[in-house]
């Protein structure tokens, strides 16, 4: 069960925390990837500590040009074709609405919202000619629930939630499915850095009483981008610990 | 017939599953061949590709029938 050999993945994001247990996990069940990331010595790094014949791909997101390209150049890298498609890239700018700047609005649909569906207009063409692609975005529960001081990143999770159930309902007919995996609280470098108090006051919402980790978050991407899960589109799988069942 | 019309009757063959007796230049792709919006941005893709020749959205849109997309690609060879 879902085994992804002879498949190609393009993860962005990909030597963040989320992103490399992604990487990972997709890797770790045979898929070929392409790595795509704004730094480039954090992707080779992280490249070089995944092995296999993987590629690495520097793109800023915050670029239209350059996520227009960026399809392309991940198929030509993985040998023409490309299953699966993983938008995991994201970026916060957290603010009270009444305090958030233009740009801080707008840098965050950019990247967060914009280049999801760069991405997915651009895979989207040679997933149609081969009768299968598999189109997973990271969103947030807080796409779903909101959160103060995050208009603007709530909103542009929201937003992929409904683009992908527009695209799932487009694309059904030609073998690809479009989904989400929204994260709750994943253990992180942000996350560490919390005092215990902090903690605790997160822990007193999660029924699992723990942090999720990026493993739990590589797992859900993993099954929908598998074969098995090509009866499932337009949906949003929660991986929350429980502190949100929507 | 012309060579543009042979091969684009073929690709529409292939791409909608009709009979080629069906694929007449009269024949409109969505009222007489079944065929959806999504098949047209299919078969507007693969007419880009057989014949080399970039099809642009407004000109895309004016594509109804087979004799339309003939006339279209060879107005650009």
């Amino acid at each position: 069960m879902f085994d992804l050999t002879g498949m190609t993945a393009l993860v962005t994001g990909a030597s963040g925390g989320i992103g490399s247990a992604i990487a990972k996990a997709l890797a770790a069940q045979g898929a070929t990837l392409a790595l795509s990331g704004s730094n480039e010595e954090k992707l080779k790094a992280f490249a070089a500590e995944l092995g296999g014949d993987h590629k690495t791909l520097v793109c800023n997101l915050g670029d239209p040009a350059a996520v227009d390209a960026l399809v392309g150049q991940a198929v030509e890298a993985l040998g023409g074709k490309l299953d699966i498609l993983v938008n995991n890239a994201g970026i916060t700018r957290d603010n009270l609405i009444l305090r958030m700047k233009d740009e801080e609005w707008s840098d965050v649909i950019a990247v967060n919202l914009e280049a999801a569906f760069r991405l997915a207009r651009a895979a989207a063409k040679p997933m149609m000619k081969a009768r299968f692609g598999r189109i997973v975005s990271i969103t947030s529960v807080v796409g779903v629930t909101g959160n103060p001081g995050q208009a603007n990143y709530a909103a542009s999770k929201a937003g992929i939630i409904g683009m992908s159930k527009s695209l799932g309902q487009e694309l059904a007919s030609r073998g690809i499915t479009v989904n989400c995996v929204a994260p709750g609280f994943i253990r992180s470098a942000m996350t560490d850095a919390l005092n215990d108090a902090q903690k605790g006051a997160i822990l007193a919402r999660i029924p699992a009483g723990d942090l999720g980790a990026g493993e739990d978050i590589g797992a859900a991407v993993v099954y929908l981008a598998s074969k098995e899960a090509g009866y499932v589109t337009g949906q949003t799988l929660h991986v929350n610990g429980g502190m949100a069942m929507i | 017939m012309s060579e543009t019309a042979d091969r684009v009757k073929k690709i529409v063959v292939e791409h909608l599953g009709v009979e080629a007796e069906k694929v007449t230049e009269d024949a409109s792709f969505i009222d007489d061949l079944g065929a959806d919006s999504l098949d047209i941005v299919e078969l507007v893709m693969a007419f880009e590709e057989e014949f080399g020749v970039e099809i642009p959205d407004d000109a895309a849109e004016k594509i109804a029938t087979v004799k339309d997309a003939i006339d279209y690609i060879d107005s650009k060879q």
